[in-house]
């Protein structure tokens, strides 16, 4: 055992009251872990560097005896950044046990020259458990985001039924290769499902169309005309019109509608059913749907 | 020698593909198809594939081709009962199979080759009476 290890372990309880008190003046968070929870978890880390330390001090972290360490800090900034907390302040976390070490290592060590070493030795090794620390934060965080983007596919592709063979897909936001698989097999899956001749496919939630979605959208139609249904597309803003005819997108092979009643109307037409009002009253109340006036035409 | 099945209904001819489509099958359905439609003089050609889970881009061909020359013989053909993951494939591989007419299911495939070979009484319909 080097002589630093000996010095951190020896002192290895009033490093550690020194290293709380330090972090309650600065980065504790009592709004976000109780001080309890925190005096466990220093406790837990301290006596795992001393271990550490004691096996192998080259600060590389690359040996056996510092598994215990990386796994301690990757639990550790995980459930730091599911509370909450800033990357700073997780790396701080890690930080702040700097100056109770540099206080101890003083206060043991007398030779300039073994100072000097001891000093740089826990320096390094601090430093490296800080990025390790963090590296483990933007890995949390980044799953976090992955799933909520997983989430938000998901909820974003409802197949809705809205008569007897017609069915409406209303899309919101922007339509990329990922979501276009999953809408497409959606739509083809509920059109097998529910036996439906006619799909209306809604784009007044789509906030621009370029070439790529309109592509998308085009993929999605001729997959369903394969499968014996056809589509419409509604929803059509003046200025996605104008952006379709700019960008010299040619959709003539595609019935489009500019409001979703629209090509439900035509749809309900295609399929043989005709709007009537009841009683031939104009009060105001909705007008019934009287169905299969004549066979599909 | 393995061979698909193709059945008459009146003018039309019902072609159901339950087994995996492999080339040499796809040729001889080919040669099968053009043969029976001169044979019976049908005006119709209704493939059923819903049980087809996989194609490749020859499958794909043989079914536009097939297309292709029961017209050319004076036959409509409708491709009914698509998988979804097989339309995704297809389309996948630039293949929209323009001059191809498709269906839900083979009763509305029926009702649409009845629908147009009634519009087009010039080609098939004195024959189909007998």
């Amino acid at each position: 055992m080097s002589r630093l290890a000996e010095v951190i372990a020896r002192n290895e309880e009033p490093i550690r009251l020194d290293w709380l008190d330090n972090m309650s003046k600065s980065v504790q968070r009592a709004d976000l872990m109780s001080s309890g929870e925190l005096r466990e978890q220093s406790h837990r880390l301290l006596s795992s560097i001393v271990r550490g330390i004691q096996v192998d001090e080259s600060a590389q972290l690359s040996g056996a005896a510092w598994n215990e360490t990386k796994e301690l800090l990757q639990e550790i900034s995980a459930t730091r950044a599911h509370q909450g907390f800033t990357p700073s302040e997780t790396a701080n976390f890690v930080f702040s046990l700097k100056q109770p070490l540099y206080n101890t290592i003083r206060k043991a060590v007398s030779d300039p020259d073994e100072l000097f070493r001891a000093v740089t030795a826990v320096t390094l090794l601090l430093d490296r458990l800080a990025l390790l620390t963090l590296e483990a934060f933007m890995v949390t965080r980044e799953e976090l985001i992955s799933r909520q983007q997983q989430e938000l596919l998901e909820l974003s592709t409802p197949v809705v039924k809205l008569w007897d063979g017609i069915l409406a897909l209303p899309i919101i936001g922007t339509l990329d290769s990922a979501r276009t698989q999953i809408v497409m097999e959606n739509l083809l899956q509920t059109v097998v499902a529910t036996n439906s001749k006619y799909a209306i496919i809604d784009i007044t939630g789509v906030p621009t169309v370029d070439t790529l979605v309109a592509q998308h959208l085009l993929k999605t139609i001729t997959a369903a005309r394969l499968m014996g249904a056809e589509c419409i597309i509604s929803g059509v803003r003046p200025q996605i019109a104008q952006t379709i005819v700019h960008l010299g997108i040619d959709l003539t092979q595609v019935i489009t509608k500019a409001k979703l009643s629209d090509a439900f109307a035509l749809a309900l037409q295609k399929s043989g059913r005709t709007v009537v009002q009841a009683n031939g009253t104009s009060n105001g109340s909705a007008p019934t749907v009287l169905t299969n006036a004549a066979k599909e035409k | 020698m393995e061979r698909i099945p193709i059945l008459r209904m009146g003018s039309f001819l019902l072609i159901t593909i339950q087994v995996d489509m492999h080339d040499k099958l796809a040729m001889q359905l080919q040669d099968d198809v053009t043969a029976r439609i001169a044979d019976w003089g049908a005006t119709g050609v209704l493939i059923d594939i819903s049980s087809l889970e996989i194609v490749d881009s020859f499958i794909g061909r043989m079914l536009a081709n097939i297309a292709a020359m029961s017209r050319v013989l004076g036959a409509e053909t409708v491709v009914v009962g698509m998988q979804p993951a097989v339309a995704i494939t297809l389309v996948e591989l630039g293949m929209s199979l323009p001059g191809i007419r498709t269906a839900l299911n083979v009763e509305s495939g029926m009702e649409l080759l009845y629908r147009t070979t009634a519009v087009q009484p010039g080609v098939g319909d004195e024959r189909s009476q007998a």
